[in-house]
């Protein structure tokens, strides 16, 4: 029983992990038409700000506390930055070129980890993080990582504020009118150009605290981290139907689950694998995802 | 023994009274290339800054048909790029496939080399096949997601070492004892080299004959507009699976030849990075153009190799941190490269010389 707990809460904090990262996917994709190749950089971007600032190279900041709390907003921030950046300059000279705007985030996608292990070299780093989140609490008798607990939490409030924002707001509606059909929302006046830049930075700073409280998950960061979940965060994607946020967050927790118990219950990496079994089966049955939406 | 290697055979001195003479001789610069790279081996000519030692030298030939060989893998990965309009992110998986499963039956079945490299070639087109036929279900993007997946999960598995296969992180050498006496050690680049410039001829070949055949302009179509194809009432679906399976076959012969060329097979070519970089090739050189996305991979693989060199070099060590950092890493390099390719330069080097001729017209 308590293998059973500790694996469904290790599966939920990964799910977590992922439905952060392809939340933005997903909705950058809805909206642009764009597979955001660079979503794994701004990440590792955000994992690497956080890293940085709570190894005392930001004043205030710290691996404990309130200092703690201060590297993760400062981490998020310059993903976030990064990520308004990337829209900025490099998709947006290409707004007529959608193919084009997959491929210069591809490149961008792979300078960015390059960067990162010539600045900070390409082994990982220990990751500090404050002592309350590093030990672990009792559930139904097992011993279960508080960090879990931390990115399940983060994941739901990233998520009931993305449905508040999509669902309560103007810049929300202008963003689910033009998932649903671009054209028309430009035909009624809208720019919707500035609802690009508005989602890259909501992906870029889900996807930053992603990678800040990814560094406590695995407890080191290195450059190669946000590439590798990114791929997980692309079948996610596919799984919940492009363009919708609560299909992301299904599916993610599925992925995580299926992935942490086949992990476990089968040879190690036979997970990683059935993930991608599941797709190509959902695929096949379903060509449109879950939640029924492709583009 | 010295010819001349520069592969540049314009004939700029004619004069202009011979224009056509001349168009007449500049159809033929592929075959005189080829002469020159057929001859290239017993060439001793050093390439200052180009190559490390004389073009004949094991090390140079070396590296020219690793050059070569990423030209040829970049010519087949544009048959669904630029051919066909797929942008797969799986390419890396059949080349894995066809140098992972000629060297499992080498050094588990114990197979002679011929019979192995045949049924290696057979196992990475299956695979190309099976998963083909499930990809393409999805279209657009979410077809280049799940072709992802799948490189994902072959990448994956090698590296896990399923029963000591693959040998995970390290790879697997090749024996040396199953391979043809003339194919292995340091003596013998030279064949290895011909076998690379055969396997790129053969690449150039097959997609030139096959983007001209019936089958190749209905490929064109579903480039341009897929919807129209199936209004005439063919099923694109058919079409696709011919362009991803030739592909996925090339790219076989391709892990053959990489398996000769490197002694083994390693696990970075598993990785869907391996894959990004032949788009990168691609790109760079010109997609949908016959001799672009040869030159990009040229481009790259030479590029990648000697920016490597420079890193290393004293004249990067001594340049301030702000400097040294980015140009230490080819691959930050290569990717901003590419960002600007992408951005500055669309249609790629292949593209370049209209441009230069045509400034005005070009721009839209």
């Amino acid at each position: 029983m308590s293998t059973i707990v500790l694996l469904t809460m290790t599966g939920l904090g990964l799910g977590a992990l992922y439905f952060l990262i392809a939340s933005g996917l997903s909705l950058i994709f809805g909206l642009m038409d764009v597979l955001n190749f660079a979503h794994g950089a701004l990440l590792s971007i955000g994992a690497y700000g956080t890293w940085w600032a709570a190894s005392g190279h930001l004043p205030g900041a710290g691996p404990g506390g309130w200092g703690f709390a201060l590297a993760v907003l400062f981490g998020t921030a310059v993903g976030t930055l990064a990520a308004v950046v990337l829209e900025l300059v490099v998709v947006r000279p290409l707004y007529t070129r959608p193919r084009e705007q997959v491929l210069a985030t591809v490149g961008v996608g792979l300078a960015v980890p390059a960067l990162l292990s010539g600045i900070w070299g390409s082994d990982a780093r220990t990751f500090p993080g404050p002592q309350a989140l590093s030990g672990t609490f009792r559930l139904l008798g097992a011993d279960v990582p508080v960090n879990r607990l931390v990115l399940v939490a983060a994941a739901v409030v990233v998520l009931v504020a993305l449905r508040l924002f999509l669902g309560r707001t103007r810049h929300g509606l202008v963003v689910r009118a033009g998932v649903e059909d671009r054209a028309m929302v430009t035909a009624l006046g809208i720019d919707v150009r500035k609802a690009f830049t508005l989602v890259f930075a909501i992906g870029g700073c889900a996807a930053a605290l992603g990678g800040a409280l990814g560094g406590l998950y695995f407890g080191s960061v290195d450059p190669r981290q946000g590439t590798s979940l990114l791929i997980f965060a692309f079948v996610v994607v596919v799984t919940g139907g492009m363009g919708s946020v609560t299909g992301a967050a299904v599916a993610a927790v599925v992925i995580g689950l299926v992935q942490q118990f086949a992990n476990y219950y089968t040879a190690a990496g036979l997970g990683d694998l059935a993930v991608v079994v599941l797709l190509a089966a959902l695929l096949l049955v379903r060509p449109r995802g879950l939640t029924g939406r492709l583009a | 023994m010295s010819t001349a290697t520069t592969p540049a055979p314009t004939p700029t001195a004619a004069p202009p009274a011979a224009g056509r003479d001349r168009s007449r001789l500049l159809r033929w610069w592929p075959a005189a290339v080829l002469v020159l790279l057929i001859v290239a081996p017993y060439s001793a000519l050093p390439v200052p800054g180009l190559l490390d030692g004389p073009v004949g030298s094991p090390g140079s030939l070396q590296l020219l048909a690793t050059c070569l060989l990423f030209g040829a893998l970049a010519t087949g990965y544009d048959l669904l790029l630029g051919r066909t309009g797929l942008l797969s992110f799986g390419h890396a998986l059949y080349f894995a496939a066809g140098s992972y499963a000629t060297n499992m039956f080498l050094l588990e079945a114990g197979l002679p080399f011929a019979a192995a490299a045949a049924l290696g070639l057979c196992s990475g087109t299956a695979l190309a096949l099976v998963l083909g036929s499930v990809s393409l279900r999805v279209t657009g993007i979410g077809f280049s997601m799940v072709t992802l997946a799948f490189a994902q999960a072959g990448s994956i598995l090698v590296s896990r070492n399923p029963g000591g296969l693959t040998g995970g992180e390290e790879g697997r050498a090749a024996p040396a004892d199953l391979l043809p006496s003339w194919l292995v050690g340091i003596d013998h680049t030279a064949n290895l080299y011909w076998i690379t410039l055969a396997y790129l001829v053969l690449t150039l070949g097959v997609v030139h004959w096959a983007v001209r055949s019936p089958t190749g302009r209905v490929w064109e179509g579903i480039k341009e507009n897929e919807r129209r194809v199936e209004v005439l009432g063919l099923k694109p679906y058919g079409f696709k699976l011919t362009a991803f399976v030739l592909a996925g076959a090339l790219a076989s012969v391709g892990g053959l030849v990489h398996l000769l060329l490197t002694g083994g097979s390693t696990p970075q070519t598993t990785t869907s990075d391996f894959t990004l970089s032949l788009l990168v090739m691609v790109v760079l050189g010109g997609s949908g153009t016959r001799w672009g996305p040869m030159a990009g991979g040229i481009l790259y693989t030479w590029a990648d190799h000697r920016l490597g060199d420079l890193a290393g070099s004293g004249a990067v060590a001594e340049l301030p941190a702000v400097l040294r950092v980015p140009l230490s890493q080819p691959l930050f390099l290569l990717g901003v490269l590419f960002v600007a390719v992408v951005h500055l330069l669309p249609g790629g080097l292949a593209r370049l010389p209209s441009r230069l001729r045509r400034p005005r017209k070009e721009k839209k």
